[in-house]
């Protein structure tokens, strides 16, 4: 053998550690890819319902159990977020639009106008979950997304059919801090949401995590506890929030289905 | 260390130094407990069993195979770039764990997030790599990474298995110690869901180690 330690040898042998190295990585990351996306496809859906009280965080579903909760009280639409309308049921699939897909897609999506919350691009159609029961509509889940500290923050946000008053929330996929603004997705801490309002008297968007503690949902309705150690992370929050709700968002939906304009 | 003794053996049967690679990790030699190593990641994923369970079979995964593959070319590795050699090695297995992980186990990927990665900056896995492997047939070597895995593995789990019992009353998400929010008599100790009661923990298996072992104690 050739002396181990001329450069030659070196730079062969690097070359050939690389070569291997990266064709187990890249099998392992192809071959595994459509499981992983369908994973991801499952716990987002899940997460819809745990927004809406049907799931528990962190409870265990396959997709038959997810499937079997959709067909039973969700219908899943398409809203078309300029003008506020739904999209006919019959001219598109809901459960199959990807959202995020639509939205990196110049075809699909627009740019957003400039906003607090850091949002370039918002998708034309947006998906909405209605929570059926006994034939009423007793949610409406929305998704939400921004960037937080570290990375993008998605969510799913449940309002009462008054489009206002928040049922429930999930952040389920976040890069925040561990331990500081990671707490985003505690249930504990989701779970102040609940009862909140969206919107003022006058229809503004007010919902805000606040420094500190808020009063409870009756008398402080539009304030949320801050987490300590994630300013950040609470004011990315207040600000994508605040967007989907916004005439940006999902606001013009909102306010046609609580005009009762919604067919 | 012999290695003729170790080629000469084979099969299922564990000659005195194959025993000594793979039992004494576990104890009297524990990474964690005697030297000390891959403290932060036991600090980190200790709060719930499954998590501790999961994050083990990836560190004994990894320092099994890393070991193997270091040890196959040890003696054909330039010694200039012997580390980065190693550490390609060791972050392409732990690259591959977390994408097996995502496919089959996802949201407790999720949770446990950057940990896995983590692995790669594992103390424990580098330190055997250079330090075992490097010099030893891979037999050998294969039965120290499992010693060491398993080493580092029987601490983590025990210090997961203290928090989750008394920290939420749970053993596996199954609940033992009916919490008194749920109508029960425990009441839960929530320094064990922080990270310094992992410290603690470890302190204390050191601690009581070296009591039962006195010969693991430094001389000033």
């Amino acid at each position: 053998m050739a002396n181990i330690n001329s450069t030659r040898y070196t730079i062969l042998f690097a070359t050939t550690v690389c070569v291997i190295c990266a064709a187990l990585v890249a099998t392992a990351a192809v071959s595994l890819k459509p499981a992983q996306v369908a994973n991801a496809r499952l716990y987002m859906e899940k997460n819809v319902l745990v927004a809406a009280g049907l799931a528990e965080h962190g409870q265990a579903m396959t997709v038959p159990e997810v499937q079997a909760v959709f067909d039973r009280a969700i219908q899943a639409r398409l809203v078309d977020l300029a003008t506020g309308e739904l999209v006919p049921a019959d001219k598109a699939d809901a459960r199959r639009y990807d959202q995020r897909a639509a939205r990196n897609d110049p075809a699909t999506s627009r740019a957003a106008p400039t906003n607090a919350a850091g949002i370039r691009r918002v998708p034309n159609l947006g998906t909405v979950y209605f929570i059926m029961k006994d034939g009423q509509v007793e949610q409406v889940v929305v998704p939400v997304e921004g960037p937080g500290m570290w990375g993008a923050i998605y969510g799913f946000l449940s309002l009462a059919p008054d489009t206002n008053t928040v049922r429930g929330l999930t952040y389920y996929e976040h890069k925040e801090t561990p331990g500081l603004g990671a707490e985003i997705s505690t249930p504990s801490w989701l779970d102040l949401w609940r009862g909140r309002k969206g919107y003022d008297d006058k229809g503004e968007v007010a919902i805000k995590v606040i420094k500190g503690p808020a009063g409870k949902p009756e008398v402080d309705p539009h304030h949320i506890d801050g987490l300590s150690g994630a300013t950040v992370t609470g004011n990315a929050v207040t600000r994508l929030m605040q967007f989907w709700l916004s005439q940006d968002g999902y606001g013009k939906f909102l306010q046609r289905y609580r005009e009762g304009a919604t067919s | 260390m012999s290695t003729a003794s170790a080629a000469r053996s084979g099969g299922w049967r564990l000659d005195t130094h194959e025993r000594a690679a793979l039992f004494d990790p576990l104890l009297v030699n524990n990474p964690i407990g005697v030297q000390v190593l891959g403290i932060c990641s036991a600090l980190a994923v200790t709060t719930r069993l499954d998590k501790a369970l999961v994050l083990s079979i990836g560190v004994v995964l990894v320092t099994v195979l890393a070991n193997l593959a270091v040890s196959l070319i040890r003696e054909r590795v330039p010694t200039s770039i012997r580390i980065i050699v190693m550490l390609a090695i060791i972050a392409s297995l732990v690259i591959v764990f977390d994408q097996v992980l995502k496919a089959t186990m996802y949201e407790l990927s999720l949770e446990l997030s950057v940990f896995v990665g983590l692995i790669i900056t594992n103390c424990i896995v580098m330190g055997r790599a250079e330090g075992f492997a490097m010099n030893n047939p891979p037999r050998l070597s294969m039965l120290d990474g499992l010693g060491n895995g398993l080493g580092y593995a029987v601490v983590l789990i025990l210090v997961a298995f203290a928090r989750e019992l008394l920290g939420a009353g749970k053993v596996f998400g199954l609940t033992v110690l009916p919490l008194v929010k749920d109508g029960g008599w425990y009441m839960p100790n929530g320094l064990m869901l922080l990270a310094p009661s992992a410290l603690f923990i470890i302190a204390g298996l050191i601690w009581a180690l070296r009591t039962w072992k006195p010969q693991l104690q430094e001389k000033d």
